[in-house]
């Protein structure tokens, strides 16, 4: 697991440099949320790009797609594709590294960018998988400002009525969004007990913990009557140190040169620390 | 007379092809009944889903269940089904390629009393907007059977647009149709119609009338054809049932052939059928166009044939202004 952990703080340096070299992109919720990806795609779900054509792999739907680049990154690790062509080609002019997910990319199953789309799709996944009598798991991660959206919601509504126990839905809950604070721009006070309320079995952990999350998706996997919300508590911009941790400007700033330095020293630093 | 509507028509194919075909998957946001769907949630409910009223998850599920291999027919009214879940039918479905067919009930104003809230005068022209979204709309019930085979042939996303009541026969039951293609009938006489691939263009008389109709409208454009015949005027009516693809080769050589192009259809005014056969007559063929649809605003309280005869939308309005204008 320690090497897991100095992984997340290497693609993190990946998605700085995919978004150095292309100019834009959405890195407080991409540092936020590598955590959940890195254990999910490492540890949790039977998914590489040799097994994209079987029906009883487990799914996953980036919800908040605007975090593309650490799915890229995460992705381009498993195999997916090139992480030098992912890096030199993200954003720009008629590349498929578009800035968002994309289902003409090898290992995305879902086009996602505009939000409070992945919970009601990953429900339709669910119901699919459990009627043709598969034992895969279905996967979405959102961020906390899209439960916002009223088609969350719906989802969570869908997920609950039909006892979908093969659904596991993750919240980014990094406490920004890009107009500031979740809970001035739009409260998610109880987010638990609201969760809880629709039917659902629901884990508060932290969500810059590769172990506690994996804690987390494994006791996901013993509930049986229900879906389970893991509400994954993060820092946003977590890694890049005192300069972009826990400030909403992050959420989609580029850094300057010299504020590059200072991240890669301190992504480099967590990495050495884990090692 | 026939008391079937087309949607009792899609439930009927739905109903006899999942018998070998597990696959195949009805949803409905508390529109079963609407949607004569009943029957075939009675009888495969395994292959049924209900999501109460929510049009937006109705789209997305549909289109999550379509990823993992099944054949998702999503009912809902059409008003609702194009507009409160346009985004889930852009992104889910048609952006993400997936094999979901949307079906709009209750389509244009067949809710006539109920306002405009329960019309749907734009969904052609939202629906045909989105890249990879096929449109069709249907004429009568035996044609909407053939639509609905075809499409179970392929895994492509498209909505289809049936309204509430039975529509009179056009076609005998075994109705000439080919995906995409436009049934051609000439002077009102269905029972010679052919599909546009069949026809031999250059046997068609000039200086010809046109109609260029879709779902509910085709009828009275036969209708007001065989009104044209009688007084000497040759009419050719394109039921377009695909409204996207368009069978622009169709519109093409029947107007070439004609003095007057007309269209009609129960739309608004905008970005519909007649909108899309005016883009191709000016480009390829210039000639004068009359587009006959609903008006710019809310339409006028009424059951539906009261308000299509309101608006000129019948046999006998076709007829006048195409005579009008010929």
């Amino acid at each position: 697991m320690t090497n897991l952990k100095a992984k997340s703080f290497e693609l993190r340096q990946v998605v700085l440099d995919m978004i150095m070299k292309s100019g834009g992109g959405h890195i407080g919720g991409d540092f936020s949320v590598m955590d959940i990806l890195v254990a999910l795609y490492h540890c949790q779900m039977n998914i590489s790009p040799e097994n994209m054509d079987d029906p009883n792999r487990d799914l996953f739907v980036m919800s908040k797609g605007h975090s593309v680049e650490a799915y890229y990154a995460v992705l381009a690790d498993k195999g997916f594709f090139p992480t030098e062509q992912v890096v030199n080609e993200f954003s720009s002019f008629g590349s498929k590294f578009i800035g968002h997910p994309n289902n003409k990319l090898p290992g995305i199953e879902m086009n996602s960018g505009s939000l409070g789309h992945g919970l009601p799709v990953c429900v339709g996944m669910a119901l699919a998988c459990r009627m043709d009598g598969r034992n895969n798991r279905i996967y979405t991660v959102m961020g906390d400002g899209e439960l916002a959206e009223g088609s969350v919601w719906e989802g969570f509504m869908a997920g609950g009525h039909y006892k979908l126990s093969n659904l596991c839905a993750v919240v980014d809950r990094n406490r920004l969004q890009i107009s500031g604070s979740t809970e001035e721009v739009m409260s998610h006070e109880s987010l638990k007990n609201r969760i809880e309320s629709f039917r659902w079995h629901v884990i508060v952990t932290d969500g810059n913990d590769i172990d506690l999350l994996n804690h987390a998706f494994d006791e996901a996997k013993n509930i049986t009557d229900r879906p389970t919300c893991i509400i994954a508590n993060t820092v946003k911009g977590f890694g890049g140190g005192d300069i972009m941790e826990n400030k909403a400007s992050w959420h989609h700033h580029v850094p300057t040169a010299e504020e590059y330095e200072t991240i890669r020293a301190e992504l480099t630093r967590r990495q050495s620390c884990q090692a | 007379m026939n008391n079937i509507p087309n949607r009792k028509a899609i439930c009927d194919v739905l109903l006899e092809k999942s018998e070998t075909d597990r696959d195949i998957t009805v949803l409905c946001s508390d529109s079963r009944g609407s949607a004569s769907m009943a029957p075939f949630f009675q009888r495969f409910p395994e292959q049924s889903v209900e999501v109460g009223i929510a049009e937006q998850n109705l789209v997305s599920i549909s289109a999550g269940m379509a990823k993992c291999g099944k054949k998702p027919f999503c009912f809902s009214p059409a008003s609702f089904l194009s507009t409160r879940s346009y985004e889930q039918a852009k992104v889910d479905v048609a952006y993400s390629n997936t094999n979901v067919t949307l079906v709009g009930i209750s389509g244009g104003i067949s809710y006539g009393e109920l306002g405009m809230s329960h019309h749907s005068a734009q969904d052609i022209a939202a629906m045909s907007s989105i890249p990879n979204m096929r449109v069709y709309l249907p004429s009568d019930r035996f044609q909407t059977a053939k639509l609905i085979d075809a499409l179970l042939l392929d895994e492509k996303p498209s909505y289809i647009r049936v309204g509430r009541n039975p529509v009179e026969d056009i076609y005998p039951e075994n109705c000439p149709f080919i995906m995409d293609q436009a049934t051609v009938i000439i002077d009102g006489e269905a029972a010679q119609a052919l599909p546009s691939s069949g026809m031999d263009w250059k046997t068609l008389p000039p200086d010809m009338i046109t109609i260029v109709a879709c779902g509910e409208m085709t009828r009275p454009a036969v209708l007001a054809a065989q009104i044209l015949a009688r007084e000497g005027i040759h009419t050719a009516v394109l039921d377009m049932c695909c409204v996207k693809p368009l069978d622009r080769e169709a519109i093409i050589n029947c107007a070439l052939r004609s003095k007057l192009i007309l269209t009609a259809e129960e739309h608004s005014p905008f970005g519909g059928l007649g909108s899309m056969v005016s883009q191709v007559i000016g480009q390829q063929c210039p000639r004068k166009v009359i587009n006959l649809a609903l008006p710019d605003a809310p339409v006028i309280t009424g059951k539906s044939q009261a308000v299509f005869d309101h608006y000129g939308l019948n046999a006998e309005g076709i007829a006048k202004t195409a005579k009008e204008n010929y």
